[in-house]
């Protein structure tokens, strides 16, 4: 009795122990339904990714996800070695939890796809005293925010948000109490379609502040470069597709991520995608990356989600390419790192 | 002497009914202890004494924005939320319950549909029930009230048929008419019954409170859950599992010593 206890005990400590740096041959990735993340699905079921990982000798397995804050929290609890996240995401959940994270490959930026919407021709000053539902915490939250930061106004001001679950924005927008929905795409597409539903306000006016990104486990990258190699490798050959137009692998990601591909070229309208590696490599060393990330460190240490033990919003180190580092020094977590992303661009692959 | 004839010494029983609840904390704290060692910072598993910790702070401490207490906030929400949906649902199983369990008429109009709106899975009606109720506090309380009624009426319909048909004959032959019989003689024997069948259906209610509250909120137990879920703060999702759980087992509790200190005569069923 004692001994299968101590089987058992032993068994779930090892199951929950976190992912060991150390070289290996098997990587798993995971990502969920966003436009600027469809290539990852492309990839994996177009076999790109497995020529790139038989080039460099590894095995890359490529996971969908239908919940994003899951997948996330899924890596962080060291299940995946790499994940499909926002900048924000990716501070506060993996770095806030202690997991050493590195950007690999910047993908893109929200320039649109992120919206606040309202019924009834309000602006910006009439949320005064009325309540916005959004999925709390979020790169929505975080627009709100910014919103309300133009025009002198703060979260105080509203009645209220109300936590509502991305799956039900659409539902809640059609019932009469919602006035103020703050979302993304495909649900922004799909709200502004119906009667009198106007944008008010979206991501296209903070350009470069919500960032998606591939990021890894900086210890499973450090001890297995190849698998950063084949990762870019294999984004940006998908990359190149995009940007040329290629019809057969616009469609697979627009049915992918439910819509046509009309649908899907004007939700990549509202992104901007950097195709080219040197684009990103520009766009990570800029300094504006450095006061876009103080600005979200701030905003999540004000809501409290840095984590318990967070004394201040710099309680987490942001490390840049440049070698320069925002935040606590002595607690670099999460690394903005061009190394792969200029492989790519140099055609070093 | 066979196993099955051996029972615990008075002085080993408290021992016994402590040990599952030892080896589950042990085995948390290691699995714990393994996972901190390599990364202080970790969220997954967080120490006991951090989650001692974290518990304390949100019981007295006030949130940042408003200074209220959020968990006190959570608590009394959700309780009237469940109190409401499960009170609504016990008057209608009891109600309901009768009348099929006592009139052919009913029983031949209601059983049929009763049993199949039963089928139902309420989970899978929740975007209806946020269009045609709103966000609001109505539909995270119809949700409760649609995903338990149906059983508690076919659980009192099936009691208030199981009294024996003698009992209702000799009413007769007193000269009862249908309304004393119900409410003297099969309500009655009835009212226990109702309880134990809300002990039972409190399982259901908090479910659906809980989800309800993850889809759509700004406070109460299932929300705080949900939201805290988004930035892996296990400490505050533990701390609210545990006062969840505790919670269920006073009001199983303290309906099982109303059901004893009301109907004496009912015995304890459960």
């Amino acid at each position: 009795m004692l001994k299968t206890l101590l089987l058992t005990t032993a068994l779930a400590a090892t199951a929950l122990s976190p992912a060991a740096a150390q070289e290996k041959t098997d990587f798993k990735v995971a990502w969920s339904i966003y436009v600027g993340w469809m290539p990852w699905g492309y990839l994996e079921d177009s076999g790109i990714m497995d020529k790139w990982a038989d080039k460099y000798g590894i095995d890359v397995e490529i996971v969908q996800f239908n919940d994003y804050i899951e997948s996330v929290n899924q890596y962080t609890a060291g299940a995946f070695d790499a994940v499909a996240a926002t900048n924000m995401d990716a501070l506060s959940i993996p770095a806030g939890g202690g997991v050493d994270t590195t950007a690999l490959i910047v993908g893109d930026y929200s320039n649109g796809n992120d919206a606040i919407i309202t019924k009834g021709g309000m602006g910006l000053a009439d949320l005064k005293g009325k309540p916005v539902n959004l999925v709390e915490l979020s790169v929505s939250h975080y627009l709100l925010a910014r919103a309300l930061d133009s025009v002198g106004m703060a979260e105080k001001d509203l009645s209220g948000v109300l936590n509502t679950s991305d799956a039900d924005m659409i539902a809640a927008y059609a019932t009469p109490d919602v006035t103020t929905v703050v979302t993304w795409n495909p649900m922004v597409a799909e709200i502004l379609s119906g009667p009198d539903a106007t944008k008010i306000y979206d991501s296209s006016d903070i350009p470069g502040e919500i960032i998606d990104i591939m990021f890894a486990n900086t210890e499973v990258l450090d001890a297995n470069p190849a698998f950063g190699k084949a990762l870019a490798g294999a984004w940006y050959e998908v990359m190149g597709l995009m940007s040329e137009g290629n019809e057969d692998a616009l469609t697979a990601m627009a049915e992918a991520s439910g819509t046509d591909l009309a649908g899907y070229k004007s939700q990549l309208d509202a992104t901007a995608m950097f195709y080219a590696p040197r684009e990103a490599v520009a766009f990570t060393e800029s300094g504006e990356l450095k006061s876009t990330m103080t600005n979200v460190a701030q905003f999540l240490f004000d809501k409290g989600i840095l984590g318990e033990g967070a004394p201040s919003a710099d309680f987490v180190g942001v490390a840049y390419p440049d070698g320069s580092v925002s935040g606590d020094k002595d607690n670099v977590k999460l690394r903005f790192s061009t190394e792969f992303m200029k492989l790519a661009a140099e055609d070093k692959l | 002497m066979r196993l099955i004839n051996r029972i615990p010494s008075r002085a080993v029983r408290p021992l016994l009914i402590v040990l599952p609840f030892l080896v589950v904390l042990a085995a948390y704290s290691i699995a714990s202890e393994i996972r901190l060692s390599a990364n202080p910072a970790d969220k997954i598993l967080p120490a006991p004494s951090t989650i001692i910790a974290t518990a304390e702070r949100l019981m007295t401490e006030g949130d940042k924005r408003s200074g209220r207490i959020l968990f006190w906030h959570d608590t009394a929400v959700s309780l009237r939320r469940l109190a409401i949906g499960t009170g609504l649902a016990a008057l209608t199983g009891l109600v309901f319950g009768l009348l099929i369990g006592l009139i052919p008429y009913a029983r031949t109009t209601l059983n049929g549909f009763v049993a199949f709106a039963s089928m139902i899975p309420p989970l899978a009606l929740l975007p209806i029930l946020f269009i045609v109720f709103g966000l609001g506090e109505l539909s995270k309380i119809m949700l409760i009230y649609i995903g338990i009624t149906p059983f508690l009426i076919r659980d009192l319909a099936s009691r208030t048929a199981e009294i024996p048909h003698e009992q209702i004959v000799k009413a007769q032959t007193l000269g009862a008419s249908t309304r004393v019989i119900a409410l003297r003689v099969a309500l009655p024997q009835l009212l226990p019954r109702l309880l134990q069948a809300v002990r039972l259906a409190l399982g259901p209610a908090w479910l659906f409170l809980i989800a309800a509250e993850a889809i759509a909120s700004d406070l109460g137990l299932g929300y705080r859950i949900f939201l805290v879920r988004r930035y892996l703060a296990m400490d505050i999702i533990l701390t609210y599992v545990l006062w969840i759980t505790a919670l269920a087992f006073l009001l199983d509790t303290a309906l099982r010593w109303l059901s004893r200190r009301a109907f004496p005569w009912a015995g304890d069923a459960l």
